[in-house]
């Protein structure tokens, strides 16, 4: 294959149109091709200014807030919007607890459908059906998979709920009653909305792992799931880690199904049973009506916070995902 | 050679049994969450799904016997995406072009493909935040324009990024030929790369446009919510996923029952377009 490099292809044209001479539309094709690069350079320039416009308008919108709380308003419990006195740690709290249990749900089970999509356990006919039906739960609009967690969802798993509170509230994390919406429904809901992004990427990490390595395991004598289990998974082991951060970096900022589902109570309660509140959460609920500028920057800072916890999980995730696909 | 043929040891025996067992259940409980979506959907929109619902206002709260629907939902998420389209394809296919054809993988080009995939994983909340502090506060007020603004963020990255994918894909021997013929850089992407790759960046538009139209997030407090006919697009504006939302929330039947309604039509439109996408590519790849 020729080497082709766009700067030889250039400088090519160059010589060209200057060497015809009197050759003006040779000139203005010349012309035209730097206008068109120059065009697409600002488009590209522009595109990647918008995390930098973003991020430097929320922080200065939040100055109120910053100034007057400091960083001690991410461990402060109250948020009083008649006394103007907000601390962030409810919000905080409930978005880490429930991205943490959708994460415990969704981890092993989009592993166990990449296993059984990519693997040769399973006949490939039926493979790609399960894929497909498992990764357009992605497309489903979040303010739809809200609406059915609310009226489906929530109403299918109050048995559930009764349950857990009625044989083991002697544990602290179900020792409330339940009546519906809850952290742990919160976190069922994130689990179903993250599990595409779990299968789909642990199935192209155990997809890239050479077939040598398992053949390898066959011929000690391995079986199929002795193979996947003690060589293919611990190989793609990472991978996985890079897949589930960025699944957790969608759970911390997901809004609607959330919302939807949680309550919206603030306080802190170690119950899972009982409802709570996240920070996509609360800024979809509060945002339209706050109007005092210390409001308004408290809000503005909760996004800020929000913004760079998914921001440093999606940029550990990136470059965990690089790394090793370079290496692989 | 009898032990060629001899059981595999129990302990063996016994570990593939479970993993086989667990793993067969968590990816048959996996499947469970969409089709139940689907169904429920289905039998609990499709029954209000009528004519109505696309020529009339909604009907005030606990009304009964009142015509009833929300074609002004329909129309702000039309002019909405519309918006969102005007601003976010055409800066995310230049983009592309920039990336695919000039930037390659120098370290600028890398970095702006770095940036922009962090764009992608912004919260679509923290977006609806950004557009609220570019357009809202300045202009105090809520505006279909806010809404259609914030939707072009959440699109900018899908489109810039798949389009990058689909224009790589055009053979490089293809570039050389158009060359060969005399044609200038401008002329060689919009002739023949474009050209080739226009049934893919036509899906990456298609999916682009069916993710902004189901987003909520970006528009409760940047195009609010609206019972009135579109007045202006400097003026709050309904929207068919905030509808869902205020619908989904509301203590009257009528409006819960709408609220689903209003789900079939998105969720078609959605899981269409994904259909389509995937026929898209599959074919393409098949072709190669």
């Amino acid at each position: 294959m020729a080497n082709f490099s766009e700067q030889s292809y250039r400088s090519k044209r160059q010589s060209q149109s200057f060497t015809d001479t009197g050759n003006v539309q040779d000139l203005l094709s010349h012309w035209n091709d730097r206008g068109f690069q120059a065009l697409t350079f600002v488009a590209a320039l522009l595109a990647a200014a918008v995390p930098f416009w973003m991020s430097a308008l929320i922080f200065q919108q939040a100055q109120p807030a910053i100034a007057k709380f400091g960083l001690s308003f991410l461990w402060t419990q109250d948020w009083n919007v008649d006394q103007n006195i907000f601390g962030a740690l409810p919000y905080i709290y409930g978005t880490l607890v429930s991205s943490a249990i959708a994460l415990l749900m969704a981890l092993p089970i989009g592993v166990a459908v990449a296993i059984i999509t990519s693997e040769d356990v399973f006949p490939s006919w039926l493979q790609s059906p399960i894929a497909v039906v498992v990764e357009l739960i992605a497309a489903i609009p979040s303010v739809i998979v809200g609406l059915w967690g609310r009226f489906i969802l929530i109403p299918a798993l109050a048995p559930f709920q009764e349950f857990l509170f009625g044989h083991f509230k002697w544990l602290p994390i179900f020792n409330t009653q339940p009546f519906g919406p809850s952290m742990l429904m919160a976190g069922i809901v994130l689990a179903i909305m993250i599990l595409p992004t779990i299968a789909a990427i642990s199935r192209e990490v155990l997809r890239a792992i050479s077939q040598d390595l398992r053949n390898g395991a066959f011929a000690l004598g391995s079986t199929q799931w002795e193979t996947i289990w003690h060589i293919t998974l611990p190989a793609a082991a990472s991978g996985i880690f890079g897949g589930a951060s960025l699944a957790l970096g969608r759970a911390l900022g997901e809004t609607m199904a959330v919302t939807m589902v949680i309550g919206n109570v603030t306080g802190i309660d170690v119950s899972l049973l009982s409802p709570g509140n996240t920070i996509p959460a609360l800024l979809a609920n509060q945002f339209s009506e706050a109007t005092d500028p210390v409001h308004i920057g408290a809000l503005m800072y909760l996004a800020l916070v929000l913004f760079l916890v998914t921001l440093t999980v999606n940029a550990l995730a990136v470059v965990m995902v690089r790394f090793l696909t370079r290496h692989a | 050679m009898s032990q060629l043929s001899d059981p595999l040891p129990l302990p063996k025996r016994i570990f593939n049994a479970t993993l086989s067992a667990i793993a067969f259940s968590l990816a048959a409980l996996a499947l469970i969450p969409l089709l139940a979506m689907l169904w429920s959907i289905f039998t609990k929109g499709m029954p209000y799904l009528t004519w109505d619902v696309f020529t009339q206002l909604p009907a005030p709260a606990g009304m009964k016997d009142v015509a009833n629907g929300f074609a002004n939902a329909v129309m702000g998420t039309l002019l909405m995406v519309a918006i969102a389209s005007g601003i976010s394809l055409p800066l995310g296919i230049l983009t592309a072009i920039f990336l695919s054809e000039f930037g390659k993988k120098s370290a600028f080009a890398e970095g702006i493909r770095f940036l922009i995939s962090i764009l992608s994983a912004a919260p679509s909340i923290v977006v609806g935040v950004f557009a609220y502090g570019v357009i809202v506060m300045p202009l105090k007020g809520f505006s279909a324009f806010a809404g259609g603004f914030a939707l072009s963020i959440i699109m900018l990255p899908i489109v810039a990024l798949a389009t990058e994918e689909a224009l790589k894909l055009v053979p490089t021997s293809q570039r050389l030929a158009s060359a060969a013929l005399g044609a200038g850089l401008a002329r060689t992407t919009f002739r023949v790369v474009l050209v080739r790759s226009f049934p893919s960046i036509l899906t990456t538009a298609l999916l682009a446009i069916a993710r902004a139209a189901g987003e909520t997030a970006p528009l409760i407090f940047t195009a609010l919510f609206s019972q009135n006919w579109l007045e202006s697009v400097m003026g709050p504006s309904a929207s068919l996923s905030v509808l869902i939302f205020n619908y989904a929330n509301s203590p009257f039947k009528e409006q819960n029952d709408l609220a689903w309604a209003a789900a079939v039509i998105l969720v078609g439109m959605v899981l269409f377009t994904n259909l389509l996408a995937r026929f898209v590519t599959r074919k393409r790849l098949k072709a190669r």
